[in-house]
């Protein structure tokens, strides 16, 4: 069996992408591992529905981090995908037998060590085989406590439920990993995308605009002769949304906050640390936004949609602040560069 | 968040007994991981989800009891899915499994189709063209 430390993360993929590397001997924090993917964002998409209600996102979609975090640090992973079920488990045991570990999508529903209440329909779950015993696999899933085991029929059927954003088996493992990480170059480049991605974003229900696209939108929401049906049912999908499965709290406002304020200690840099407090603060405000909304949609507190509009507006607003923050350290650090040249 | 302030409502939790992660701050100002029970806003959410589920698998009990709706229909909610859902983890078209919501319809389907339900809800054929019993809503 491999020699393997299980370790808890808030979300699957960063968990998994950072479980991962530190195991192959580059030490990478969950936080690290988001950040240098440029993983958070804000998309409110009506076109994608879930339940009948429009797809609202808080970071980039499945498979970015593993994708721009291996890219952007140097590491190449192999990743396979099978049409057929067998050969796919039999993929598996084989990387396991070689001593490897093996990252796998997966289907929450029907791992059946979730607890009932936590099982959704939601196919882009990241876990690591670390090995197998009789029938039985060994698995560090990245947002439990400790390692867990799966009957090898319920694994098979995890890997190949059919449907949106379906797995089709697919499995990972890195195949080369650089043995240190330039800081100096890797963090400003992964800011300025990020940076892109929540204030240049050029679709109104992108980024820092998405937000307040939101607001509006749920005022829209409270004007509509079914509100009253609809209004609950809506607010409670946007807190799961923010909250539920993994987000590490405010919808991964406080993970990048944490890999803003560890990317200051690496650069020693004053606005960066100003900036994971501002970011801080805004997560603090998406906190109450999601106990607010959570108390209107079960009818234990009055609606009063206009105040948590504004909510949302002071979530965007915020947001805004840290990244002009952000360009204007970008800005400055270009001209140093530039005066040391 | 602050460290102290990271909620541990463990009599609402539907953590199932674990325990998440959150980022939170300590007292110097530094991110740490911390462990929550769980969160009432969270929870409350998370019920509703269920419960809505559990609404609409006893509304369509109640028409599969009368004859209005195929036991298929049931099965979906059961697992906890909606008709786009169902469509696309069986891979059949929507219109075509809103079809088989006709009981009539349903009776005759090929052994094929149903193998295909029964793979995508995870049930043996038996079970699945059977109406489940009865289950009351606060389960």
């Amino acid at each position: 069996m491999n020699e393997f430390r299980h370790r808890q993360a808030a979300h699957c993929e960063s968990g998994v992408v950072s479980s991962m590397l530190s195991h192959h001997g580059l030490p990478l924090s969950e936080p690290m591992a988001f950040g240098l993917a440029s993983a958070m964002s804000f998309a409110y998409l009506p076109f994608i529905k879930i339940g009948g209600m429009p797809l609202i996102a808080y970071r980039m979609p499945p498979r970015w981090i593993i994708r721009r975090a291996s890219k952007r640090l140097g590491v190449r992973f192999v990743s396979k995908t099978f049409r057929n079920h067998k050969r796919g488990m039999d993929a598996l045991d084989r990387q396991l037998d070689a001593g490897q570990i093996v990252g796998l999508q997966t289907s929450v529903f029907w791992l059946p060590y979730f607890p009932d209440e936590m099982r959704f329909h939601f196919n882009a779950h990241n876990l690591i085989v670390y090995g197998r015993e009789g029938d039985e696999y060994l698995i560090s899933d990245p947002v439990f406590e400790e390692p867990v085991r799966c009957p090898a029929a319920d694994l098979q059927r995890a890997r190949f439920a059919k449907g949106a954003l379906a797995a089709r088996g697919l499995m990972y493992y890195p195949v080369k990993v650089p043995q240190r990480i330039d800081y100096e170059r890797v963090i400003p480049a992964a800011i300025r995308t990020n940076e892109k991605i929540m204030a240049r974003a050029p679709f109104p229900v992108l980024g820092v605009r998405g937000i307040r696209f939101l607001a509006d939108n749920l005022i829209r929401t409270s004007k509509r002769s079914d509100a009253r049906k609809r209004l609950p049912l809506y607010l409670a999908h946007i807190v799961r949304m923010q909250e539920e499965i993994g987000t590490g709290g405010a919808g991964f406002r406080f993970l990048y906050a944490s890999f803003l304020q560890e990317s200051a200690e690496q650069l020693d840099s004053r606005a960066l640390a100003e900036a994971a407090e501002a970011l801080t603060a805004a997560g603090d405000r998406w906190r109450e936004f999601a106990l607010a909304a959570a108390r209107v949609s079960r009818k234990r507190s009055e609606m009063n949609i206009d105040e948590l509009a504004d909510l949302l507006r002071d979530c965007a607003t915020r947001e805004a602040e840290v990244w002009q923050l952000l360009a204007q350290w970008q800005a400055s650090d270009r001209l140093r560069d530039g005066a040391q040249a | 968040m602050e460290r102290r302030k990271v909620p541990q409502d463990a009599a609402c939790s539907t953590y199932g007994g674990h325990r998440k992660l959150v980022y939170a701050v300590d007292d110097d100002g530094h991110y740490t991981g911390v462990q929550s029970l769980g969160w009432e806003a969270e929870s409350e959410v998370t019920r509703l989800a269920i419960e809505e589920f559990e609404a609409l698998r006893d509304e369509a009990w109640l028409r599969a009891h009368h004859g209005l709706t195929s036991p298929l229909e049931v099965h979906m909610y059961e697992r906890r899915m909606d008709l786009p859902l169902l469509a696309g983890a069986s891979g059949i078209w929507r219109w075509r499994v809103r079809r088989h919501f006709n009981p009539k319809r349903f009776a005759r389907l090929s052994p094929r189709l149903l193998r295909r339900y029964a793979e995508a809800l995870g049930l043996d054929v038996a079970t699945l063209k059977q109406l489940p019993p009865r289950r009351s809503s606060s389960s």
